[in-house]
C-alpha cells in the first residue's frame, strides 16, 4: 500500500508523544497532573492499539453481523429488543460476545487477566 | 462570588458557617469537589466537621439526604452525625450539611491492599452486611422525599437518551435488558435503600468499617438491590473476591441473615448485580457524554467512554451459563 504521508506514521507519531510522556512528564509530575499524565499515557497506547488492530476488527465486525443478516451495531441493538432474532439468540449471544472481547482488546487489554 | 478570589471565597464561607452553627470556624480547607458537590474539612468548638454543599448555581436540594441520615442515625447504623442542614437561602449559600468527621479511610485500594487493613478486611464483609440489614430494616415511609423509580425502566430510559445524543448501540446492554426483564425476580419487600453502597463510599479503620457515607442516591426499593451493587466487579477493584473484593456471596448471605432474621435468595441478589453491571456501563458513558457535549471537557471522561466495553464484558461473565432466561441454548 503506497502513503501519501511521510514517515514517521501516524501510529510511530503517537507512540513518541506516549514515551515522552512516560519518559519525562510522568516522573517530573506529583498528584492531580500525574495521574492525569498516567491516564493520557493509558489514552494513546489505546490509539495505538487501535491504530494496529482497528482495520481487520472492523472488516470480521462487518462479517458477523452480516451473518445475522443485520447492517451495523444500531439494527442489531434493535432487533434484539424487539424479539426478531429470538430464534438465533445463541448465535447473537455468540456474535455480541465475540464484539465485546475485540473492543477489550483495545480498550484494556488487561482487563482480561484482571479481575 | 464568581469574580471573588478563592481566598476571600473561603473567608465568606467561614463566616456563614459561623453564623449557621453559633460558633467560630477555624482550619476550612476544600477536601474535594465532584461534578455537583464540594466537601470541606473545619473546626468549630473544639471538633472536627465537614461541610457538604452543593455547588453555587445547584438547586438541588440535600433536605432528604439529611432526612435519611437523620433516620440511619436512629436506627443505629454507624453515620456521621449530622450537626446542621439548611437551604440555598441560608448563610452558606447552597443547600448544604454539616457532619461529624469521621475518622478513617475510603480510598478502595487502600482497604483491599495496605496492612493496615489487613484485620478490617477480615471483618468487612460482616460490617457491611450488618450495615445494610439495619439500614433496611428503617421504614422508609418514615422518610419524606424519598423517590422511589423504577431501577430498570429509569436506565432504559437513561441509556435511550445516551445512545440518541451520542448515536450509539449497545446489543450487549440490549440482551441484559432482555435477561432482566425475563428473569425479575417476584415483587420483594420494600425498603430504604442506600443506593451507592460500596467501597469508596463508606470510612473504614483498621477495626472495620467506622460509618456509611453519601446517602445521596438514596430511595425506596428492594433492599437487594445494595446487595447486588456491592457485589458489582468494578467495586472489587481488582481483587478476587466477589463481594467489595472481601468476601464471597455466602459470607454476605449468612452475614446479612444473621443480623436481619430474613432469608436471601443469592438468585435475587445477583439479578441485581446485573442490573448494577449494566447501570455502572451506562454511568461511563453519562461521564463520557459530559466531555463530548461540552459540559467537562478532559481526556480522563473521555476515556471513560472507552470502559464501557469492561462493563459489557462483566455482563457476559455475570450471565455466563444463564442466558437460558432467553431461551438461548
Amino acid at each position: 500500500m503506497s502513503e501519501l504521508h511521510d514517515v514517521p506514521s501516524a501510529a510511530q507519531l503517537i507512540e513518541a508523544v506516549r514515551e515522552w510522556l512516560e519518559r519525562d512528564v510522568l516522573t517530573s509530575t506529583t498528584g492531580r497532573v500525574q495521574f492525569h499524565t498516567r491516564v493520557a499515557i493509558n489514552v494513546l497506547a489505546m490509539v495505538e492499539r487501535e491504530l494496529e488492530l482497528g482495520a481487520d476488527q472492523r472488516a470480521t465486525h462487518a462479517a458477523r453481523l452480516a451473518d445475522l443478516g443485520v447492517a451495523d451495531d444500531h439494527e442489531l441493538a434493535r432487533a434484539i429488543r424487539e424479539g426478531r432474532l429470538d430464534d438465533r439468540l445463541g448465535e447473537v449471544v455468540a456474535a455480541v460476545h465475540a464484539s465485546v472481547v475485540e473492543k477489550l482488546k483495545v480498550a484494556n487489554p488487561g482487563y482480561f487477566e484482571s479481575r | 462570588m464568581s469574580d471573588a478570589s478563592p481566598a476571600s471565597a473561603r473567608d465568606a464561607l467561614a463566616e456563614g458557617l459561623a453564623r449557621v452553627l453559633g460558633t467560630p470556624v477555624e482550619n476550612l480547607v476544600r477536601l474535594s469537589g465532584g461534578a455537583s458537590r464540594e466537601t470541606w474539612s473545619f473546626s468549630a468548638g473544639g471538633r472536627r466537621l465537614i461541610l457538604q454543599r452543593q455547588r453555587s448555581g445547584d438547586v438541588r436540594d440535600m433536605g432528604v439526604e439529611a432526612n435519611v441520615l437523620r433516620a440511619a442515625h436512629a436506627a443505629g447504623v454507624r453515620v456521621p452525625e449530622l450537626l446542621a442542614s439548611g437551604t440555598a437561602d441560608s448563610p452558606i449559600g447552597s443547600s448544604f450539611m454539616v457532619l461529624s468527621h469521621v475518622d478513617g479511610e475510603t480510598i478502595a485500594r487502600k482497604i483491599l491492599r495496605d496492612d493496615t487493613f489487613a484485620r478490617a478486611r477480615e471483618v468487612l464483609v460482616g460490617d457491611l452486611a450488618a450495615a445494610l440489614a439495619r439500614l433496611h430494616s428503617i421504614d422508609p415511609s418514615s422518610i419524606t422525599g424519598l423517590p422511589a423509580t423504577d431501577q430498570v425502566a429509569q436506565y432504559r430510559t437513561t441509556l435511550d437518551d445516551l445512545n440518541a445524543s451520542l448515536d450509539q448501540a449497545h446489543p450487549t446492554f440490549e440482551l441484559a435488558f432482555r435477561w432482566l426483564e425475563a428473569n425479575r425476580p417476584e415483587s420483594a419487600r420494600r425498603s430504604l435503600v442506600h443506593g451507592d453502597f460500596r467501597l469508596g463510599n463508606v470510612m473504614v479503620g483498621p477495626d472495620g468499617l467506622r460509618a456509611v457515607l453519601d446517602w445521596e442516591l438514596a430511595h425506596v426499593g428492594d433492599p437487594m438491590e445494595d446487595l447486588g451493587w456491592l457485589c458489582v466487579r468494578a467495586w472489587r477493584f481488582g481483587s478476587a473476591s466477589p463481594v467489595a473484593g472481601v468476601g464471597t456471596y455466602d459470607q454476605l448471605a449468612s452475614a446479612y441473615e444473621r443480623e436481619s432474621g430474613l432469608s436471601i435468595d443469592l438468585d435475587v441478589v445477583r439479578w441485581w448485580e446485573v442490573l448494577g453491571t449494566l447501570k455502572w456501563g451506562i454511568m461511563c458513558m453519562i461521564q463520557t457524554s459530559s466531555h463530548l457535549l461540552g459540559l467537562a471537557r478532559s481526556h480522563e471522561l473521555a476515556a471513560i467512554g472507552r470502559r464501557v466495553c469492561e462493563n459489557e464484558y462483566d455482563l457476559f461473565l455475570a450471565l455466563d451459563g444463564r442466558w437460558q432466561g432467553l431461551g438461548v441454548k
